[in-house]
């Protein structure tokens, strides 16, 4: 029978991952003449063949700069590019794309909603919760803020599994309490926090809530209606699409009431030296031209998964994860941090007697990438007591063959080290 | 020998494991702190000046078996070297592991180079070139005085 037209394939999700793979050409090649096995997708993906090519596309029949020109071209580009927006929009199931504001990644949007909400409704002694789960990019903005503003920083711990502690996060907030910015996915870590709860209990105190999704998006589906977060905020370059972009979901009576980020071109409705009026959001957020062929990169990444089964892939990335946590697990001396589930197919682990650059250098020999070190995290770090770990993430194009590669890789190390 | 093979000699291994002059040292006349913040690697170096010869040189810290072998072996080499060697070592064992080259004026016994050669390995991976040069770097400030944190990137 033909799987295609099987209804089959609507019941039990079919993913057929080699089919998957030839649609990234990187995946094809040798590292010290050894095939690539990629597993850093969570520091940044690879490119599928339609990103790549819908980004040549622009630059070699679609390219201008965009709401300015009167000629066509730049009338093509400015369609394609908020063409992207539409898609982003529907993508996480937003209201309207006025909600969603192109930055140039999770951190420029963090710092925009730090910057630009503070000012606006943040004063000293107002408190903004953190986790100790958050990237680097969802700490250091706050602090900057509590430099400026005199805001109050709390933040909720983990449980020795790198579950965010909902017990303490309940006792944390009160009436002074602003603001919540936590993960949806521990880029260190895999855990993930339990955010419609989040959210909910944020909102109970009347605080607005900062969903950083930069490793949630790849993992699965999200709605930011359901989840009802003010703010959703994400990478491209993490999700299969181009470096330089990025998003920031608002919900638009928060957007429409926070001022400019930056100054510039674009996001004004009339400039004189006595008075400027600004553009509405999202253009009020988008000083200067911004990457153009990115954003239409971007939605073509969107295209691309929307073109698989997301449910499929998540089935596919569980098998990766509960391979490699019971095949590495099963490793002598080799410890795994996060081990709470739910978890996205990332696996953190340290090796007995050997430091993680160490690993990271003979892994690389045998061909495979991990990222090694303290995956701008911190303070997940200290809470387990460690400078940094190994850390093998997963994406929808890796296979069981390649979590068999990395065990074998760190027998090799084994051998080395002794 | 693979180029892999060539970086983690027994005797890095060795170092690496079990480190000579770890330690902090009393009454230091110089002593510096130096971090690699990509990797985390951090190494505070302890020296005893006595006379222009280095009297005593000790050294903290954790870090990759490369970083703690270069510390080790920096420590024990340098013993009894005046200052005038130490720079020329600095100059040539920096040489020898970003070039491979050694040609330096060299101020002590070939025996001490050779020790030093055994981290040559390192030029073939250039993302780790940094850890064997941390020591190196936070020596040179604590020779110089510098309380400064010594940062390599």
């Amino acid at each position: 029978m033909n799987s295609a037209s099987s209804p089959m394939r609507r019941n039990a999700p079919v993913f057929d991952v080699e089919a998957v793979r030839r649609e990234f050409p990187i995946l094809g090649t040798s590292v010290h003449g050894k095939p690539l096995v990629f597993l850093d997708s969570g520091a940044s993906a690879q490119k599928p063949r339609a990103v790549i090519e819908a980004i040549s596309r622009v630059y070699e029949t679609g390219y201008a700069n965009i709401h300015r020109g009167v000629y066509q071209l730049s009338q093509v580009a400015t369609e394609a590019y908020e063409g992207a927006r539409a898609k982003v929009q529907r993508f996480i199931g937003a209201a309207s794309p006025g909600e969603i504001v192109f930055t140039k990644g999770t951190t420029e949007a963090i710092n925009l909603v730090a910057s630009s909400y503070g000012a606006r409704f943040l004063k000293a002694g107002d408190e903004v919760v953190l986790s100790v789960l958050e990237h680097h990019a969802n700490i250091v903005p706050w602090q900057l803020l509590r430099e400026r503003l005199g805001i109050v920083i709390r933040v909720v711990p983990v449980d020795a599994g790198g579950a965010f502690r909902m017990d303490e996060y309940e006792r944390l907030l009160n009436a002074r309490t602003k603001f919540v910015a936590v993960t949806q996915t521990s880029n260190a870590l895999g855990t993930m926090p339990p955010v419609a709860e989040i959210i909910r209990m944020a909102h109970g105190v009347g605080a607005a809530v900062l969903i950083d999704g930069a490793q949630g998006i790849v993992h699965e589906a999200v709605d930011v209606k359901a989840l009802d977060c003010d703010f959703y905020v994400f990478s491209g370059h993490k999700l299969y699409g181009p470096g330089g972009i990025g998003v920031l979901y608002g919900k638009e009576r928060l957007l429409e009431a926070m001022p400019p980020y930056q100054g510039g071109g674009d996001m004004i409705l009339s400039v004189s030296f006595e008075k400027t009026e600004f553009a509405p959001p999202p253009a009020r957020f988008e000083a200067g031209t911004p990457p153009i062929a990115d954003a239409i990169g971007l939605g073509a990444a969107i295209d691309f998964l929307n073109g698989l089964d997301r449910l499929a892939i998540a089935a596919h990335e569980a098998a990766l994860l509960d391979a490699a946590s019971a095949r590495l697990g099963a490793i002598p001396g080799l410890k795994i941090y996060g081990t709470a589930r739910p978890k996205a197919a990332i696996v953190s682990f340290t090796l007995d007697g050997v430091h993680p650059h160490d690993i990271g250098t003979i892994l690389d020999h045998e061909g495979i990438a991990v990222r090694v070190g303290h995956h701008c995290a911190q303070p997940v770090m200290e809470r387990f007591g460690i400078p940094g770990t190994v850390r093998a993430s997963f994406g929808l194009y890796n296979t069981i063959d390649e979590v068999e590669a990395l065990a074998r890789g760190l027998e090799k190390v084994r051998e080395i080290f002794g | 020998m693979s180029a892999l093979r060539e970086l983690y000699q027994e005797v890095i291994l060795d170092h690496g494991k079990t480190p000579r002059n770890f330690g902090r040292l009393e009454q230091p006349t110089g002593c510096s702190h130096g971090h690699n913040p990509l990797c985390g690697d951090t190494v505070t170096i302890y020296l005893k000046i006595k006379d222009g010869v280095v009297d005593d040189i000790t050294f903290e810290g954790r870090g990759c078996a490369i970083s703690m072998a270069s510390a080790s072996m920096m420590t024990e080499i340098l013993k009894g070297k005046t200052v005038a060697e130490v720079q020329q070592m600095f100059e040539r064992f920096h040489g020898l592991v970003t070039t491979g080259e050694q040609a330096c004026e060299g101020g002590f016994d070939i025996a001490d180079l050779d020790k030093l050669v055994v981290l040559a390995g390192v030029r073939e991976f250039p993302m780790r070139v940094k850890c064997a040069t941390l020591a190196w770097h936070t020596l040179k400030a604590a020779l110089e005085g510098k309380q400064k944190e010594v940062t390599v990137e």
